[in-house]
């Protein structure tokens, strides 16, 4: 099969369950699958629940909220439906029912996958700009918004255009002339 | 002072510019792998050719290797394919093979049509090696030095520049070291 040029540069990020027998619309399927996760969003959530402990479920769906789906990467391994994000669900599952922390979990991801599989991610030297970028920005922007409006407040009234008194110029002997209504 | 109103927007633009720039040119799906100097993984896994066999983690110490996932259902992979057989028919490195959630019959069938260019494919038919090794998409590749440390991942399928420019100096500078 000739791929399509766009698919020659891409890599086959796990399909969908069911997708695998499709061999040669793989990729196809990938893309399509990433497109209609928001679509299938509520039955992975579904797919989370399937055991019949509800505190269990609620555990594993918990966590699985805080970790990143590397294949579909602006969704949480709950929400996705792509193998890997069930494997995912899986592997949280079985570490709970082993007694295994929430801490080890996102610790045992986060080996594997990095930071980035973290949707808060840990607050360290590397993530500083990330973490402190937008407060920083809004106190220099801020400040500078202050310091601006300050100094032209000092400023003598004679440093700025007139106002232009939209009233002055109205010709009242011109009835067709559109004139503001001037507010009583 | 007074061109100071002028270039200083100008100069934030220009920064502005610059990181926004370098935005566009980074490549989302290239996540960094956490492994990268670390040790690989510890796995035994039974071979395609041969499920009696098994292949562990140990068995490659002192050599430096790659480890090449793909799939049968994975259309990429058989893009970068001749590559990895023209990298195995000039020796760059032994090559293993991970082959990822598959079904053996298919896989076989697949490497019989393409071209085998692995040492030993192993079989990670539920992908918790996968998982081990941070796999989200396949193809990837690793290269593994000899005291076992993963130096390289490359995730998605392999390019010629990929190989001749990243690949090839790291296997040459890694075998040279003791």
């Amino acid at each position: 099969m000739q791929a399509h040029p766009l698919l020659r540069l891409s890599t086959c990020f796990l399909p969908a369950s069911g997708a695998r027998s499709f061999l040669r619309h793989a990729v196809h399927a990938t893309l399509l699958a990433c497109a209609l996760m928001a679509a299938a969003a509520s039955t992975a959530k579904e797919a989370a629940l399937a055991s019949d402990d509800p505190v269990m479920d609620a555990k594993v769906t918990r966590i699985a909220a805080e970790l990143r789906c590397l294949v579909c990467q602006n969704q949480t391994i709950a929400d996705s439906n792509a193998d890997l994000a069930v494997d995912l669900r899986r592997q949280v599952r079985e570490m709970l029912t082993r007694g295994d922390t929430e801490r080890q979990i996102l610790d045992y991801m986060t080996a594997r996958y990095g930071d980035f599989v973290l949707y808060r991610p840990p607050l360290k030297a590397s993530t500083a700009v990330l973490w402190f970028a937008p407060g920083v920005l809004l106190v220099v922007g801020v400040g500078t918004l202050v310091w601006v409006l300050r100094r032209r407040g000092r400023l003598s009234a004679d440093r700025f255009e007139p106002d232009i008194d939209p009233y002055e110029d109205a010709d009242d002997n011109d009835p067709t002339a559109a004139r503001p209504v001037k507010p009583s | 002072m007074k061109s100071l109103r002028f270039l200083l927007p100008l100069g934030v633009f220009l920064v502005l510019c610059v990181f926004l720039g370098i935005g566009l040119g980074l490549n989302p799906r290239e996540v960094p792998s956490p492994l990268i100097g670390k040790p690989a993984p510890a796995f035994s896994l039974p071979r395609l050719d041969d499920a009696q066999q098994s292949i562990k983690r140990e068995d490659l110490l002192g050599k430096v290797w790659m480890l090449n996932v793909w799939a049968s259902w994975c259309a990429p992979c058989r893009e970068e394919h001749p590559l990895v057989v023209d990298m195995a028919k000039r020796q760059v490195l032994p090559i293993y093979g991970l082959n990822y959630k598959d079904q053996r019959s298919a896989a076989t069938g697949w490497l019989a049509n393409l071209g085998n260019p692995y040492v030993a494919t192993l079989v990670d038919a539920d992908g918790r090696v996968g998982i081990d090794f941070g796999v989200y998409g396949v193809p990837e590749t690793f290269i593994v030095d000899k005291q076992g440390m993963v130096r390289l991942k490359h995730t998605g399928p392999l390019t010629p520049d990929v190989v001749r420019d990243k690949i090839e100096p790291l296997v040459k500078q890694l075998q040279a070291q003791g």
